[in-house]
């Protein structure tokens, strides 16, 4: 890079746009902010304006309350923040999230925020943006991390369901975009009969519901007898799993979806059974796709294994750093 | 293949006893031979090919990927035959049409050299748990959470068989065990007469409380060396260890002095006072585990014998449905027939009732002397340990048989070595459950051996945390035992540390939490 500071300046509690005194994803309150999607490591409280697609605001007003200077911004519109033009396109990670593209003096930056490519019946799916400096996370940015086709995954939760008939299949998965996921993947395949909800899953359904996501029927766990929980799938947040609360359930197989699940010690630390590899990231093959897809000048990476994804763009010749981003990364969000 | 790596694949995520052993089972019942009967020799640990080490491994995966990308990934996995598995770039759909019993033929005749590429074209043709499973087969590390004897049981239950009869039969055969297949279809059960094979031992139970009637049992000394077998059949004669590894070669010197036919039950003691006291002695015994020759000078130095306990089998008679002092007068009238420098006889030691044994017990000053057996006068030599048959009252209670579960660096000089262990015990549902960690009580000797130990069998890494393969038992030595809230286990050491290295012990013989709590102060 040339000596004088690029307009772009990566801070480890978020990335400062300097023209257009705007945060990206800050870990702090600030004046002005652009979230790329509602996961609380990229989406905090307390900020003075904040720019961000209807489904994220819906989302940070649902977990946050309302934000004094909310500014909602449709896929594809473009701002002008003091000279900077910005625009928001699909990531593919969870409902509403965001690729922020950026333009200034014939410079083209995208922050991809997370992203996923594969379908998900639950988001609108990944765009391709090129770019000049591709801002990308690194989440599951190691050769080990290759997710199986998301059907496979679902189909053996429906086998254990079926060979289980006395108990119940007991899923782990992240309030956001992780639980939506599994049950509109479970309808695609055919499956209809009430999905059960641990209480902290209700609202971010019904909020997926409210936004045109076909859910199908999904109850409370709160109030329905043990036995009419028998031969039945039950989402809960992954800390639930080991907790009093699935004491209430007949005879739990324990399952998590999480792109962590490729790594047996993982799932063996929480005592998983069923360990499902359904991940709301791009996987090693999907991060290196994209960066040969998009064909940036450069590549920086903001969090996750970064280190393997510099030692690739090193073997493939392509420019790249690392941000080294604090506090990203919440772990259930695999 | 795809069977059997799915049952590898389900045994890794399956946490109870007996989902295990159904698991095991199912497969058993539903695999043709030869197959199941190498999945078998897998998951007992009988599976071992010499070429295929996990050095090969390593060669074959740095043909296909990144050195570096292999090291990053292989530091957030923790386990290279995972790492592997994982990694390895997929060309095309994987057929998964490899055979299980063509892939053990395979590496049983391949050389070092070919190794690595042999088993790169069997990656290829399975998917990521197919490659887990055959890494793991292939360099004999299974490591799936099961011991020997659970894979056994699963045997036992899929056919209808006792689990005892199976033991009885199972060290006189071999993989991929075609009769004892046989024999749960239906067919005759194996028989290995006229082979020097190992029968199970039978173990004692710790004398937790109270005591016992001395009309009803028979007491003797309890010596501190290595529990073994002497096997002989015609002119050959083999020794056995309590896992019934078969330790002829380390002990020539008893081998070559058996003339007698039939199976004994002794401790291997060292004679002599030319050494450096008892435990000393022990050491040389534990020094010669496992060695293919022994030099002269060691059998000079250390000249060993054997103090018989029993006699199992006496001449092609099998005894041990008889009671124990029937047992024990045909041991006595064969000791005439034993050369007096290589065996003598554990004496019974004669004590009017249980307060004089007491007192015998607390003033004996032999250093060999652990303690006191106390036998029922009338038992049967059944395999195992069964309540109310054999007691062990140990003279110094205040250590445990625990089992090396996790290794961390210790600080200053020993920073390079695994100097820090963590041990367990065996809870109630047949888990290790840690019950403490100490890092001293062994010489330089023992940590060096210890540390490569840790670095040959570890199965994950958690920072600076190395777990372990949970097969090296350790007597552990502490001052007391308490209650605590804080232990999965339950209980606290006070002042734990190591006193030996029992490499003599299996795992599944190391003492249970149970016996630990009968300690508590
Ligand atoms: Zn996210
Ligand atoms: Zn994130």
């Amino acid at each position: 890079m040339s000596s004088a500071p690029h307009w772009i300046e990566p801070h480890p509690h978020g990335i400062f746009v300097r023209p257009a005194n705007a945060w990206i994803d800050p870990s702090r309150p600030v004046s002005r902010a652009l979230v790329t999607h509602g996961h609380a490591d990229h989406a905090r409280g307390g900020h003075d304006a904040v720019w961000a697609t209807p489904e994220t605001l819906a989302i940070i007003n649902l977990r946050y309350g309302r934000y004094p200077g909310e500014n909602a911004v449709e896929y594809g519109q473009t701002l002008d923040l003091n000279g900077v033009k910005v625009s928001f396109h699909p990531a593919g990670h969870v409902l509403g999230s965001a690729q922020i593209r950026m333009q200034y003096r014939g410079e083209t930056v995208v922050v991809t925020g997370d992203f996923k490519r594969r379908p998900d019946p639950s988001c609108a799916a990944f765009e391709l943006v090129p770019c000049d400096i591709f801002i990308t996370e690194a989440t599951f940015g190691l050769p080990v991390f290759r997710h199986p086709p998301t059907s496979d995954e679902i189909a053996k939760l429906l086998a254990m369901r079926a060979a289980h008939p006395e108990g119940c299949v007991l899923v782990g998965a992240y309030a956001l975009g992780k639980a939506q996921r599994v049950i509109t993947e479970l309808r695609a395949l055919g499956y209809h009969d009430p999905i059960y909800l641990h209480g902290a899953l209700e609202k971010m359904c019904a909020l997926y519901a409210d936004h045109g996501i076909a859910m199908g029927p999904l109850l409370p766990v709160a109030g329905t007898d043990k036995a009419d929980l028998k031969g039945s799938i039950v989402l809960a947040p992954p800390s639930a799993l080991a907790d009093r609360w699935s004491r209430r359930l007949p005879d739990p197989v324990t399952s998590m979806a999480s792109g962590w699940m490729r790594v047996r010690a993982r799932a063996q630390q929480r005592g998983v059974e069923l360990p499902l590899i359904i991940s709301d990231h791009a996987d090693w093959d999907e991060l290196t796709t994209t960066i040969r897809e998009v064909a940036p000048k450069e590549v920086w990476v903001t969090h996750g294994r970064e280190e393997a994804l510099l030692r690739w763009c090193e073997l493939h010749q392509i420019k790249a750093r690392a941000l080294a981003l604090v506090g990203r990364e919440d772990e259930d969000e695999g | 293949m795809q069977a059997f790596s799915a049952l590898v694949t389900q045994l890794g995520y399956t946490r109870s006893r007996n989902a295990k052993v159904a698991l095991i089972a199912d497969y058993l019942r539903a695999t043709p031979d030869p197959d199941r009967g190498w999945a078998l020799a897998a998951l007992t640990g009988e599976a071992d090919f010499a070429a295929v080490k996990s050095s090969a491994v390593r060669t074959m995966a740095m043909e296909r990927v990144d050195p570096e990308l292999f090291r990053l990934s292989r530091d957030f996995v923790g386990d290279t035959a995972e790492t592997v598995a994982l990694i390895w770039p997929e060309t095309a759909p994987p057929a998964n049409d490899l055979r299980l019993a063509d892939a053990v033929d395979a590496f049983a005749g391949v050389s070092r050299a070919r190794a690595p590429a042999l088993l790169a074209e069997y990656m290829d043709r399975l998917d990521s748990d197919g490659r887990y499973a055959l890494i793991k087969l292939a360099t004999g590390a299974m490591r799936v959470g099961i011991s020997a004897r659970l894979a056994k049981t699963a045997f036992a239950q899929a056919f209808g068989l006792e689990v005892d009869a199976v033991e009885e039969v199972w060290h006189a055969l071999s993989p991929p065990y075609a009769s004892l297949f046989a024999w749960g279809d239906g067919g005759p059960r194996p028989d290995p007469e006229g082979t020097p094979y190992f029968r199970p031992f039978m173990l004692a139970h710790p004398l937790e409380d109270g005591t016992v009637d001395l009309a009803d049992y028979a007491a003797e000394w309890k010596w501190d060396g290595i529990r073994i077998q002497i096997v002989r059949v015609g002119d050959d004669t083999r020794l056995f260890s309590r896992g019934g590894d078969d330790i002829t070669p380390a002990f020539p010197d008893i081998a070559a002095h058996m003339p007698v036919e039939g199976v004994f039950d002794g401790e291997l003691l060292v004679r002599g006072a030319a050494q450096m006291g008892e435990a000393a002695s022990f050491n040389a015994l534990q020094q010669r585990l496992g060695r293919k020759t022994v030099s002269a000078k060691m059998l000079a130095e250390a000249p060993a014998f054997v103090r018989l306990y029993d006699l199992l089998i006496d001449g092609t008679e099998d005894l041990r449905l008889l009671p124990w002092f029937v047992r024990r007068e045909r041991l006595e009238a064969r000791m005439a027939a034993l050369p007096a420098d290589r065996f003598d006889l554990s004496q019974i030691i004669a004590a009017q009732d249980f307060d004089e044994l007491g007192r015998i017990r607390d003033g004996a000053r032999d250093a060999a002397i652990e303690g006191v057996m106390l036998k029922r006068r009338d038992s049967l030599y059944v395999p195992g340990r069964r309540v109310g048959l054999w007691y062990k009252w140990k003279r110094d209670p205040l250590s445990a048989d625990c089992v090396m579960m996790y290794a961390q660096r210790g600080s200053g000089k020993r920073s390079s070595f695994y100097s820090d262990y963590t041990f367990g015990c065996w809870n109630e549902d047949g888990e290790l459950v840690p019950v403490g960690k100490a890092y001293s009580g062994f010489s330089d000797t023992e940590l060096k051996w210890l540390d490569k130990f840790v670095r040959q069998n570890t199965l994950n890494r958690f920072g600076p945390v190395r777990e372990v393969e949970k097969s090296l038992v350790l007597e552990v030595a502490f001052d007391s035992i308490h209650e605590s809230k804080r232990h999965k286990s339950g209980i606290a050491m006070r002042f734990p540390r190591i006193s030996r290295l029992r490499r003599d012990k299996p795992a599944a013989e190391a003492d249970t939490v149970q016996t630990l709590r009968a300690l508590i102060t």
